[in-house]
Formats: structure tokens, sequence, C-alpha cells
């Protein structure tokens, strides 16, 4: 008899790590393979699996594996840095951006010059621009990017000001020497 | 003793001891500040992380869970991560960018040490910029 297809032989990650049945319609197994427990592990230890649960119903299923990669990205980004979270990659990513921008404002402006200045007799001779991003060793104050606008979320909550508030104490603090996830599917 | 609960306490409807963890980080001014967190985390798990924390980094710890709690209950799929996924667009697109200005930059500098040998000094040394990749002072 056809019809349950679906049906799991063994249990999914979660209910092995919870010692419990899995059943058909248990809504961690699609998404907490039986051969991925760190996963879950993780998750469970950040969230708990009642509150993972209860984000999970909330999504429309065709969501819930994208929030269920985010919620284990931000779980391991917790277990790394138990103090700062996502909030010390967002703050080393910020950084990076504004070297980044820096950067290719003194680049420019070069090219610019030297092209506004080719006509002319007399040339200086510089070195090419020395550009902030190459040297990883330098530390960059953080300066107002306008990347915060898109951060305001609605009701008075300012994710902006909550950055700049947590990522210089972060900053401070040395925490995340390096998260090099991949990006995750949008 | 705590006259007053403090705002997880309140929450979760139990007396505030002396020695409540929550109670230095969640002020009972502020009673949606824990109620998020605790819609995220639950009361049990934060109280578990703040304990294996030094008390100096309590507070820091507090304010990032609780951001990262605001930004899961304003997006619950993407969370904080979407300003991540966001920030590394980003940064990749002004790489992109940077990159083929360098390029043109020693384009031009090689037309102009054609037309003109003073250049060729900059011509070169653009170049070995470009090759050699990122300066290594302290990595």
């Amino acid at each position: 008899m056809k019809g349950h297809e679906h049906r799991s032989s063994s249990s999914c990650a979660a209910c092995k790590f919870l010692k419990r049945r899995c059943t058909e319609n248990c809504i961690f197994a699609p998404y907490f393979r039986s051969d991925e427990p760190k996963k879950f592990a993780k998750v469970h230890k950040v969230f708990g699996a009642s509150n993972v649960s209860k984000i999970l119903i909330e999504v429309p299923e065709e969501q819930r594996e994208d929030t269920v990669n985010s919620l284990a990205y931000e779980a391991e980004a917790r277990l790394r840095d138990p103090v700062y979270g996502c909030i010390g990659a967002i703050a080393l990513l910020q950084r990076k951006m504004a070297e980044l921008q820096h950067d290719l404002a003194v680049a420019r402006a070069r090219l610019a010059g030297y092209a506004a200045c080719s006509g002319g007799a007399i040339y200086a001779i510089s070195a090419p621009p020395v550009l902030n991003s190459m040297d990883c060793s330098r530390n960059v104050a953080v300066p107002s990017i306008d990347l915060h606008d898109r951060f305001n979320c609605c009701d008075g909550f300012s994710a902006a000001a909550s950055i700049d508030r947590i990522s210089s104490e972060s900053i401070r603090h040395g925490g995340f020497a390096d998260f090099g996830q991949p990006l995750l599917p949008l | 003793m705590n006259s007053t609960r403090c705002a997880a306490c309140k929450y979760l409807r139990k007396k505030c001891p002396p020695d409540c963890i929550f109670s230095p980080l969640f002020p009972a001014s502020d009673p949606q500040r824990f109620a998020h967190i605790h819609r995220i985390y639950g009361a049990g798990n934060i109280a578990r992380m703040l304990q294996k924390l030094p008390a100096h980094l309590r507070a820091q710890a507090a304010e990032s869970l609780s951001f990262e709690a605001r930004c899961r209950i304003e997006d619950p799929v993407y969370g904080c991560v979407k300003i991540i996924s966001q920030l590394q667009q980003e940064i990749f697109m002004a790489q992109s960018q940077l990159a083929k200005t360098l390029a043109q930059f020693q384009v031009f500098c090689n037309s102009l040490s054609i037309a003109d040998p003073q250049f060729q000094h900059a011509a070169e040394a653009s170049s070995s910029f470009i090759d050699q990749g990122p300066r290594s002072n302290h990595l």
C-alpha cells in the first residue's frame, strides 16, 4: 500500500537527540536529517527545541528551510562568541565595508586626478593609492555609513543604533577573529 | 533584598531574589526587552548562557541577545542573519568595483608610460601592487 513514501524509517536528528519517537508529522524531520546531528544539537542548545518549533510553525512551509538554516547560523555564531554572537560578525563586516568604501573613494579620486592632469606638462609621479582594505592589520574606526537606514525597523526599534552600540564594544572586545560562512540562499 | 522585581521575575511571576542573575540586566522599566528574549531563547537558556559568562560581560551579552531576539521577531525567517547576508553581498560588490578601478588605474598608467617615460615608475609600481595582492605587515 502506497502513500507513506515520505515517512522516514529512522528518527530525524531532533527526535534522536530528544529521545522520542519521530512521527510522520514531525516538524523537525525535513530540516534536521539524521546524518546532521550537530546541527540540531547547536540549535537546541541556543534556542531550545520548543522555541524552534514555535518559530517554524509561525512561518510558511516553503520558508522553513531558510528559517532553520538561519537559526543554525545564529546558533553557531552564539556558540563561537557567547558574548556578541552574530553582532560580532556584523561589526567585522561593517568595518570591512567602511574600509572598502574608503579605498574605492581614494582609488577613484586618484584615477580622476590622473585623468584630469593627463593634458598638463608637469606630472606628479605618485605611488599607487594606499589602500586600507589591503592591509588587514589596521584598525579603522567604523564611520557612519548609509547602511544604517535600511536596518531601522518599525515602531521605534532602531537596529542601526543597536548595531552601533554593540558593535563598537565588540570591536574593542576583539571577538570574532573570523566568521567565513558562505552566503545563505535567500 | 529587591523591593521591586526585575522584568524577568515579573514576567515569570516569581520572586526576585537578591542574587537574581537577570536583575541587573533586565530592569523593570523595560519589560518588553525580556519578553522578546524569552520568546526566542527561553528564560532557562538565557540564564544558562549568562551564568557561563564573567559578570562584566553579561550586559553586552544581554544586549546582543536582545538585539538578535528583536530581529528574529521582526523577521522570523532570517532574523539578523539577513543583515550579515546583505553586508556580504555589498562587500563583494565593493571589492569588484575596487578591483575594476585598480585595473583601470593600471591601464591608465601603462598608457601614460608609453606616451611619457616619466610615468614608467608609476605604471610599474601599480602593476606590482596589483600582482602582489594584500600587504602583509602584521598578519
